[in-house]
């Protein structure tokens, strides 16, 4: 069977599994709906948050991150798991202890307040939208390649399975799915690892492939350091991100923005007992770090291998690089999608790839204006009237990237490259979401491990989308219709609105993943900052101090997630103008050097202050909220 | 633990050894992360493990194996602590209000 057949096979098969389940476990109540009515084991739901909570940045885009950041992809790895830590420690006990629905639930009860909850309730679905993109995109991606067609239209499908899927579903369903689809990612994943691991290594462990030797004696990983080295790249294994301090912070905000992910936290609801909700979290983070400790593996290798498959021989020579002719046939199959590109600037019908300082990414710029300067000027010619303020804006940009080429090439000059008749880097563009997927093409792995890791991202993004689905339908039906526009809606009524709910935030997401604002992990990260500046700190803080009041939370929570969406928009706005981005993110704006996507921990930091500052203009507040708190510290009596 | 005044110590207490068994874990877990993952990553990648320089290997690989290690450990603790307390009898009604009040 070729790869095709194996594919519709096996994503058959899995579509076919969760939608079995999805209908078999439908919710008929509220509480089924909401948290499964609290009777899931602490394995299960372990199992179920890890699907849950490993999305496609996760699955598709975290190894291809590291691939190409090294040492600073540790961010993504530390970040994403030490959140379990802080989780466990500082939430989840107290949150089943407290024992409702929603989060918005929690915050509005212990600070008294409906203000609080709907400022929760805004949080969470800021939160929880901008990280359903991140999954939109992923999917797009997925089906893209999958049925060799467009990335748009891969996102419509893929939108239309979500939707069936999600609004079918309530946490019962979702659990069961989840649990499912987390064993459909792990086996995913490990699965090409491990031969990857044996094919470079010889040892079938990936974790401990990552630290053996390739063929010859050399360590795998001092062979990719010297590889890369000798194409102008950083060293691997020491590249940091930015700076120390951005590493920390970044580290920092992935952390307790994993722990102040709502979809997340309501997982916690699910389990028995507070003593299952700690348990709980440990299996979870056992299930998460079986994938996460294959990353770093998997992005070395994946790094080697691409590397190698383009530069077959000796920097320099005529021979080394790959002929374009002879590229294979992964290689086609993901320039049709648009998410790889070449552009042969030396004519010399081979493929030169490495680090130019951004000479190709000029060119290249040079050659996007050129072809929409003739779109305008065909525009104009046949009568359009807008089409002059075009053709200005693409001479401008012609102008613009002459001058950076001109720049560009006279550090080009100084470097060995030139000597060799290189004339700029010539893979314009490596989408660095395709890692995972052309993987296991580029090891030449037989079909049904590629067919394989489609289905996997397929239930990372699936299982995760469901999961925030929920997240944001509760939130709007629970906490705003039934907590506070209309308290005496009827179960059935709450039920057919979350359902609603659903079906809203599904057609939002759809409509960003087609303007997504970054690459999967990178929106993915943003989301994780709103969380880490809004609603983990007023979660800490409501339970740790009892001197809290209403006035400090609110406050507390507004400021902290403004500004971080601030800090944000206003880089974002900079950054993803077309034809600007190898100018770099605008350095002298930056806080202390400290990324957009690193922000969350400052804004937490905001959130902390303001609150507590805040919090003494007022007094302490009422006995009973008081007594909630002694009470959600201990476990049942 | 009917009288109310033991049974608000008893919470008191426990909650207190409760904060001292998170501070010690949280300790560890900023060691591991930020202090060997970050911080001191240039001073440990003098030292080799296998094909990996140490610094790399904690940043990529140690510290998440520490951190599965202390959620059970917490997990453990924290039973111990329930047990000694009397909270491990669970149900998941409130009942305790009744009692505070």
């Amino acid at each position: 069977m070729d790869v095709k057949t194996w594919t519709y096979l096996i994503v058959g098969i899995t579509f076919a599994l969760y939608i079995g389940i999805a209908i078999w476990s439908r919710a008929k109540s509220t509480s089924e709906f909401y948290v499964a009515g609290g009777g899931v084991s602490p394995l299960a739901n372990g199992m179920a948050t890890a699907a849950d909570w490993m999305s496609a940045a996760s699955f598709l885009s975290m190894a291809g991150l590291i691939a190409y950041s090294g040492y600073g992809g540790s961010v993504f790895l530390m970040g994403w798991t030490g959140g379990y830590v802080l989780l466990a420690l500082l939430l989840a006990p107290y949150l089943r202890k407290y024992g409702k629905f929603t989060v918005p639930e929690f915050i509005g009860e212990r600070f008294y307040s409906k203000t609080a909850r709907v400022v929760a309730v805004v949080c969470l679905i800021l939160v929880s939208v901008t990280y359903v993109i991140g999954q939109m995109k992923g999917v797009g991606v997925v089906f893209s390649r999958f049925l060799e067609t467009d990335y748009n239209t891969g996102l419509f499908i893929g939108m239309s399975i979500v939707f069936f899927y999600a609004v079918l579903g309530g946490m019962k369903g979702i659990t069961y799915t989840q649990i499912v689809q987390y064993v459909v990612l792990i086996f995913a994943y490990t699965v090409p690892a491990i031969f990857i691991s044996l094919q470079l290594t010889g040892n079938p462990i990936p974790q401990l492939g990552l630290g053996g030797d390739v063929a010859g004696g050399t360590p795998l990983l001092a062979k990719l350091d010297a590889v890369i080295q000798e194409l102008g790249f950083n060293q691997f294994t020491t590249d940091v991100m930015g700076s120390k301090l951005n590493m920390f912070m970044y580290t920092l905000s992935l952390m307790i923005g994993t722990a102040g992910l709502p979809h997340v936290i309501i997982r916690f609801f699910t389990v028995p007992k507070v003593k299952d909700a700690r348990l709980s979290a440990g299996y979870a983070l056992i299930f998460i770090a079986i994938l996460y400790t294959t990353a770093p593996a998997v992005a070395a290798m994946a790094r080697l291998n691409l590397t190698q498959t383009i530069q077959t021989g000796k920097v320099g020579t005529l021979e080394g690089n790959l002929e374009y002719a002879k590229r294979p046939d992964w290689f086609k199959n993901w320039e049709k999608t648009g998410l790889l590109e070449y552009h042969d600037w030396n004519g010399d019908g081979r493929i030169q790839y490495y680090n130019d300082g951004g000479l190709g990414a000029a060119q290249y710029a040079r050659e996007t204006a050129k072809s929409k300067l003739v779109e305008a000027k065909k525009a104009a010619a046949a009568g359009d009237k807008k089409a002059a303020t075009d053709i200005a804006a693409a001479q401008h940009s012609i102008a613009t990237a002459d001058q950076h080429i001109a720049e560009e090439k006279i550090k080009h000059n100084k470097t060995p490259f030139a000597q060799h008749g290189w004339q700029g880097n010539e893979m314009v563009n490596v989408d660095k979401d395709i890692i995972v997927l052309a993987n296991p093409e580029i090891a030449k792995l037989p079909g049904w491990v590629i067919a394989l890791v489609v289905a996997g991202g397929l239930a990372a993004a699936l299982s995760t989308a469901a999961g925030l689905l929920l997240a944001i339908a509760s939130a709007i039906s629970h906490d705003l219709l039934k907590g506070i526009m209309r308290p005496n809606i009827t179960e059935k009524e709450e039920l057919k609105a979350s359902r609603i709910a659903m079906i809203g935030a599904i057609l939002m997401a759809g409509y960003f993943g087609l303007n997504p604002p970054d690459f999967a992990a990178g929106t993915v990260a943003i989301a994780f900052g709103l969380a880490a500046s809004s609603i983990f700190p007023v979660l800490m803080m409501g339970i740790f101090s009892k001197r809290m009041n209403r006035q400090g939370a609110i406050a507390g929570m507004i400021a902290g997630i403004g500004v971080t969406l601030l800090y944000v928009f206003q880089h974002k706005g900079i950054m993803f103008i077309p034809g600007t981005t190898f100018l770099g993110d605008m350095k002298e704006n930056w806080f202390f050097g400290i990324t957009p996507n690193a922000f969350g921990a400052v804004g937490a930091a905001v959130n902390f202050a303001v609150a507590f500052a805040v919090s003494k203009t007022a007094g302490p507040p009422p006995k009973e909220v008081q007594e909630l708190v002694e009470r959600i510290r201990t476990p049942g009596d | 633990m009917a009288d109310p005044d033991s049974s608000q110590q008893r919470r008191r207490d426990y909650w207190r050894e409760n904060l001292r068994i998170m501070a010690w874990l949280l300790a560890v877990w900023f060691l591991v992360s930020y202090g060997c993952g970050i911080i001191f990553v240039d001073v440990l990648n003098k030292i080799s493990l296998g094909g990996f320089q140490l610094g790399f290997w904690m940043a990529q690989q140690g510290s998440i194996y520490v951190f599965v290690v202390l959620i059970f450990v917490y997990v453990r603790l924290m039973n111990k602590l329930d047990k000694k307390y009397g909270f491990d009898k669970e149900d998941e009604s409130e009942s305790d209000k009744k009692e505070d009040a």
